[in-house]
Parts: C-alpha cells; sequence; structure tokens
C-alpha cells in the first residue's frame, strides 16, 4: 500500500532537490518525488519539511550496565521524537563495548526493542583504558561502524597511532575525544573568567587543541579517516581547517549545546550542573568560531553528545555531578535558530545532521532518492513550543533547556516507512497510521 | 538603616556597598559586646544555628560559634567527621534533616564551589556561606573591610596588595569584589602560576614583581601557601617561595610607614611572612580575628530577620 506525503518542502541535498512536492513511498522504500503523485493513503505535509531521517553519530544509549539512564528502547524513541532514524551509540557502557559479544548484545536489543536504527560504535581501546587495542576486527564483523575511546583521550600516541592503523585496515573511521587529561586534570568547567568568577577548576581550550593537533599529525601518519568529535573551541577548530586545506582525511562534529550556549550560562543558572559537560561549554569567541566553522564547512556534522545521567547524579555539587546532558530531543530544534536566524540554510542543516554522518560513517541514509530506505523526518519549522524536561521521552531528564521557548520541532518521523514517532498536537489534525 | 530582606549570604558578588556598609556599622556596635565582663545579649534567644563544617576549619568555626554564642542563639557544629555524609549520604539530603529539625541559619563550609548556592536553593532557611572550595569567603572578606576601615576610617581611595595563591583562593576572590565595590584599588601579585588565567575582566592591576606589589601599597593582605601544593606544579619549593614572595622586613624597606598587614590565617611562619613582620607594628593580623566575632555577630543579627 503506498503511501503519499503530500505537498512538503522536500529538501534533499545529496540529490540536489529543495522544492515544494510530493513524495512517494511503498514498501518502506522510496518510490519517487514529484508533483501531483496520487496513492492510497495521504499525509497532508502542507507548511512542513520533508527531510532525509536525521542522522545522530554520537550518543551514549548507557546499555548494557546504565540501564536506570537511558536503554536502547528509550534512547531510540528519544531519537524518533527528535527527527532521528539512525543513531550511533559510543562505547562506554558497562561492560565495554571492546568485545564482539557486547556488539552483539547491542545489536540484538536495537533489532528487538529500538524504533530507530542503532549503529554501535566500538571501543578503540580495551577496556577504554588507552593502552591495549580491542579486538576490532571482531567487532567490526559484528556490526560496529566506527572505533571510539569516547569520554577519554589515550594519553600514549602510540596508542593512538596503531589504533588507527589497524583501524584503517578494517575500513573504520576513528571518533577522537580530544582531552589532554594532564591539562584538564581535575577540571569540570572551561578555565577563564567564569570559573575564576566561579571558583571552579578549570580546563583550558588547550587540553582539546593539543590532542586535536596530535591527532590530526597521527592521521597524516597512518592515513587513516580521523574524525573529531564535540570539538568545543576556536583553536581546535582553526587546527581542523589547516589540516583540512592540506588535504588531511579529517571530518568533525559539533554539538548544538556548543552551538548555543557559552561558560556565561554557568554564572546566569548559578552551577546549574545541567551545563556540567565535557569538553565544557567555552566562550563567546569559542562559539561564534564553531558557527563559522560549521557554515563553512570545517565543521562537517552536528551530533548530539547525548548523555543521560539519573538526577541523583546530577543533584549534588557542581564539581561531584556528572558530565554530561540530553539532547535527541532539542537537537533539530537547536540548530533551527540558526535557520530562523539566516545563519544556516535548511540544506546546509540537511547536510550536517543527516548526509555528513551517513558518509562519515559509511552508513546509509542522507537521501530520499529513489529506492533508498524510506527513512523521512517531517518538520514543522514554524511551531513554537516550550522544552518540558519532565515530558521528554529520555528516560533522564538531565537537559539544560528545560523552559527554553524554541521554534520548531519534528512533527513525524518514519523508519523505513513506519511511523516511529508522531507529534500529539499534529497527530490530532492528521490521521496517521503505519 | 539600609538593610532590606535577604535569605542568604553566598557571596560578595550578591552585595551592594550600602548593604556591606551596613553590616560593617551593625558590626561596630557588636564589638563592645565582647569586651564587656559578661560577654552576652538576648537578641538571637530562641534561634537555632547549625555550622556545618565539612572541612577543617578552627577559625571561621570558632569564630560563629562565638559570634552566635554572644546574640544568645542556640548553636550546634557538625564536622566533616561526624556527618552522615561519610555514611554515603548526599549533601541534599543531609541539609534537608537539619532543616527538618526547624534550623532557622545554617552556616555552610564545604569544599566544592557551589555548595552554598545549591544548599540555597533546595532549603527555606538562611544559609551562610562558610568559604565554599575556591569561590567565595564572605564573611572572611567583611571582616577584613571592618578591620581595613576601623584603622583606616575610609576604604575608598587605598591602595591594597592581595599577595599568593590568588587562582586558589576564596579569601582572594571575594576580598577583590568587596574592595572594588568599597572603592579601593586592588593589585594582585604572584608567581603567574597562581594568578588565574580569567584575571583581566576583574580590572586588578596584576603583578609578579614583589617590590611592585608593595610600593605604594596602603595595605597588603597575605595569603596562605598550602604546604601541600609543593611539588606539584605551582611552584618548585617552600623555599623558592619564601625567598621570591614572601614578605620580610627587607622586602618592606621601602613600603608606607601606615600600611597594614593582614592575614586570614592560618599563617605559616617563614613562608609567606616572616615571623618578625607577622608579629611586626604594621601587622593587624589579631584584630582581624577580633573583629570576626564583631563582623559575624552582626551577620547573623541582620539575616536571622531580627533586624526588620
Amino acid at each position: 500500500m503506498s503511501r503519499i506525503i503530500k505537498g512538503g518542502r522536500v529538501i534533499d541535498p545529496a540529490n540536489g532537490i529543495d522544492r515544494v512536492c510530493d513524495l512517494e513511498i511503498d514498501k518502506g522504500r522510496i518510490v519517487r518525488t514529484g508533483r501531483g503523485l496520487s496513492g492510497e493513503r495521504v499525509v497532508d505535509a502542507n507548511g512542513l519539511w520533508v527531510l532525509p531521517g536525521l542522522i545522530d553519530m554520537h550518543v551514549h544509549l548507557r546499555e548494557p550496565g546504565y540501564e536506570y539512564k537511558e536503554t536502547i528502547e528509550t534512547g531510540s524513541r528519544a531519537a524518533a521524537a527528535g527527527g532521528f532514524t539512525a543513531v550511533a551509540c559510543m562505547a562506554n557502557t558497562d561492560p565495554v563495548n571492546d568485545n564482539g559479544s557486547v556488539t552483539d548484545f547491542i545489536v540484538s536489543q536495537a533489532r528487538r526493542y529500538a524504533a530507530v536504527r542503532i549503529y554501535p560504535i566500538g571501543a578503540m581501546t580495551e577496556g577504554l583504558k588507552g593502552e591495549q587495542l580491542a579486538e576490532i576486527g571482531e567487532m567490526k564483523t559484528r556490526g560496529v561502524v566506527a572505533l571510539s575511546d569516547d569520554g577519554t583521550t589515550a594519553m600514549n600516541a602510540e596508542v593512538m597511532r596503531r589504533g588507527m592503523e589497524y583501524a584503517r585496515t578494517f575500513g573504520l573511521p576513528v571518533i577522537a575525544h580530544c582531552d589532554d587529561l594532564n591539562l584538564s586534570r581535575k577540571g569540570v568547567v572551561h578555565e577563564g573568567a567564569a570559573s575564576m568568577r566561579l571558583g571552579l577548576p578549570g580546563i583550558p581550550d588547550a587540553a582539546e587543541a593539543c590532542i586535536v593537533a596530535r591527532d590530526i599529525l597521527l592521521a597524516e601518519l597512518t592515513g587513516a579517516a580521523l574524525h573529531v568529535a564535540h570539538v568545543s573551541s576556536r583553536r581546535s577548530v582553526e587546527l581542523i581547517r589547516g589540516a583540512k586545506e592540506r588535504g588531511v582525511a579529517v571530518t568533525a562534529e559539533v554539538t548544538p549545546h556548543h552551538l548555543t550556549l557559552t561558560d556565561a550560562a554557568l554564572l546566569e543558572y548559578e552551577y546549574d550542573t545541567n551545563l556540567k559537560v565535557n569538553p565544557p561549554l567555552r566562550t563567546e569567541a569559542d562559539r561564534q568560531s564553531l558557527i563559522q566553522g560549521l557554515c563553512d564547512g570545517t565543521l562537517d556534522a552536528v551530533a548530539s553528545d547525548h548523555a543521560p545521567h539519573n538526577i541523583a547524579e546530577k543533584e549534588v555539587e557542581f564539581e561531584k555531578a556528572a558530565f554530561g546532558m540530553i539532547g535527541l530531543e532539542t537537537s533539530l530544534s537547536l540548530l533551527l535558530r540558526l535557520v530562523h536566524a539566516g545563519t544556516l540554510t535548511p540544506a546546509q542543516l540537511v547536510q550536517v545532521m543527516a548526509v555528513a554522518p551517513s558518509r562519515i560513517l559509511g552508513v546509509p541514509g542522507g537521501t530520499l532518492g529513489k529506492g533508498a530506505d524510506a527513512d523521512v523526518a517531517l518538520v514543522d519549522p514554524e511551531r513554537v513550543f516550550s522544552v518540558d524536561a519532565e515530558t521528554l521521552l529520555s528516560r533522564s531528564r538531565n537537559t539544560p533547556f528545560g523552559g527554553w521557548e524554541l521554534k520548531g520541532k519534528a512533527v513525524c518521523t518514519l523508519h523505513r516507512g513506519k511511523t516511529v514517532y508522531a507529534d500529539r498536537e499534529w497527530k490530532k489534525q492528521h490521521k496517521v497510521s503505519s | 538603616m539600609a538593610w532590606g530582606k535577604r535569605k542568604d549570604l553566598l557571596g560578595i558578588e550578591d552585595l551592594s556597598r550600602d548593604e556591606m556598609e551596613s553590616i560593617l556599622d551593625t558590626a561596630e556596635s557588636f564589638k563592645e559586646v565582647s569586651l564587656r565582663e559578661i560577654k552576652k545579649v538576648p537578641t538571637l534567644r530562641g534561634t537555632t544555628i547549625v555550622n556545618l563544617f565539612l572541612e577543617p576549619s578552627t577559625r571561621t568555626r570558632t569564630s560563629f560559634e562565638l559570634a552566635g554564642k554572644r546574640l544568645s542563639a542556640d548553636v550546634i557544629n557538625v564536622s566533616a567527621a561526624s556527618s552522615s555524609l561519610l555514611k554515603g549520604e548526599s549533601l541534599k539530603d543531609m541539609a534537608w534533616n537539619i532543616e527538618a529539625m526547624n534550623t532557622d541559619i545554617l552556616v555552610v563550609r564545604h569544599s566544592a564551589a557551589g555548595a552554598a548556592q545549591f544548599l540555597s536553593r533546595v532549603l527555606g532557611c538562611s544559609v551562610i556561606n562558610g568559604g565554599d572550595g575556591a569561590h567565595e569567603h564572605p564573611t572572611q572578606a567583611l571582616l577584613d573591610l571592618f578591620s581595613i576601615r576601623e584603622r583606616k576610617k575610609q576604604i575608598e581611595g587605598l591602595t591594597v596588595t592581595i599577595i599568593g595563591d590568588i587562582a586558589h583562593s576564596r579569601v582572594a576572590l571575594s576580598n577583590i569584589l568587596a574592595l572594588q565595590k568599597m572603592g579601593a584599588h586592588v593589585r594582585i601579585a604572584g608567581p603567574a602560576t597562581m594568578i588565574p588565567l580569567g584575571v583581566a575582566s576583574l580590572g586588578v592591576e596584576v603583578t609578579y614583581d614583589m617590590d611592585a606589589a608593595i610600593e605604594g601599597a596602603d595595605v597588603i593582605m597575605m595569603l596562605r601557601i598550602q604546604k601541600e601544593r609543593q611539588g606539584g606544579h605551582l611552584f618548585p619549593s617552600i623555599r623558592e617561595y619564601a625567598t621570591h614572595f614572601g614578605l620580610n622586613q627587607r622586602r618592606l624597606r621601602g613600603a608606607k610607614k601606615d600600611l597594614l598587614i593582614m592575614h586570614p590565617g592560618p599563617i605559616n611562619r617563614g613562608v609567606e611572612i616572616s615571623p618578625e613582620v607577622a608579629d611586626g607594628p604594621y601587622s593587624i593580623i589579631l584584630d582581624q580575628v577580633t573583629n570576626g566575632v564583631a563582623v559575624r555577630m552582626a551577620i547573623l543579627f541582620l539575616y536571622s530577620g531580627a533586624a526588620q
């Protein structure tokens, strides 16, 4: 039974399309785009954007081991609500995803419970310890799409070099969390005027940039595909821009929170532990540089670094609180602020939130081309809503954006043609069934 | 008296110059109480004060305890060693339990910056910050202002130099903010490892040279050097620190004749300050301790709401 998504603005930069037309879906695949299409069921998309399903290449789903924070099921529902049809989950679970059996477990849980595609990312080193390489080949055969010791940095440069070389052997990108652990030490916020005012131990921007520089040099040395996770500082943007100019195989991502907030928020919200993230929120000059980097292509992708934590891990002294905030359900809306401001075009938004992640990870998606799986996000760019942390689908509530009024959100998400999310208000007006 | 309704004293950051002056004026009238034969007034009879000191402290805790007792309040001390935090209770639960016993004022000393803000958010009783991590120590700054004003009559226009580990000192931050609000010129000095990265935003004068630090200063505040930091990366040795950044008589040759030397204590004799200087004519270190009680009496009185 074919379905027609009618009269929306189809934005599909992978195929050079940005126009109001219809999209036909049948048997979980995209049949065609065109005008005046008819089918058995019609979804009125008038006023909506019709996008390839978004892909978040950096999330923490916490399963196995921390199911009280999030599970593959709850995380995937949060993803669907945010317009995502695929997410890649980091390896810092318990046990760590550093061997084939843990990868198997994640893949099988995903098959059973997930609303969207789940791509596991394997640890580069055993136990994320930065000492010995994990069984990368084994994990690759079970389905990991990339390698990362996210959450920490292999401080031994030789380990990083060998990890990159070995990853290259298996055609896997290495996603680097760049943080010189000696420089960042006990730091909990960006080191600067705000950290001084708050009396909190700081993390200098050089802690990130030193490792970005190192890893770029190692990528040049090894020919590996390096992807820099959650870039937070101007210096790192400059280093990545320079590396790209001389042809190094480096890509990078930035989070919506680093694009939106600065360390000044810590003064404004007085030690709100939901603002404690790693890497830390930096200065306005850094934020502007990140936006510029995203617009000019230095930063390829947007990823949320969705990091769920239980309230008990956040409602404590700032220095004791866990790092991280959730992001899957606010990511798109925060990026739309840049679109509404005229900084980013809608096509660029699709590029950084769908096309680039699929290419970096080498996974399908990011396209509404004929024959592709029907992973589609319907977005109402004008819908104004207030973020209510209590009603989010994630199992955790650790967002600093509660109470923020945002404009634009996903109203319906299709995964392989099946509705995996439909906004309640929108559903009232449009009868949708899977 | 310019005193509005304030529940908590979390930092100098929140206080206006008028409010600080009100506290100092009130402290002046309370100072006399400690000189009486019977050092007690009934002002806070029936008020319950809990001193929650989760970090070692003798001076500040004793000072708050005496201040509360001289005002006839019921004062309970809870220290880190005796607290249920050792049993794994969270700070929030502990504070809720203390408040559930109808506490009126909670004085808190904690090693984590922001601990007082955190408690003020979850508690209805008054919270007085007795020092939180490397953030603020507002009562220390207020007693320092009081001690300076007592000697110099006014603070506006004075040059005050703070020497030592500015980057990790709550005393330094609170004093910088307080002195600036009172119109003083603030200068800070120490090795660059001890000057915070964000210092430019404070609008203070920075020097790494001790002679320049001392020249023309009306007041010098020395900060305690934490010996346990020796061998870390802030300074190579106590010996070298004392040689290059310690205050001694030779250094003071170019100092103003009416200089005041202060120290929040406890002092390391022979490290940041030589014994002759600590006990010498410029020193008002023990005045600070005496005045601390009067200033804390004023603070407990004003924040208890008894002044309304």
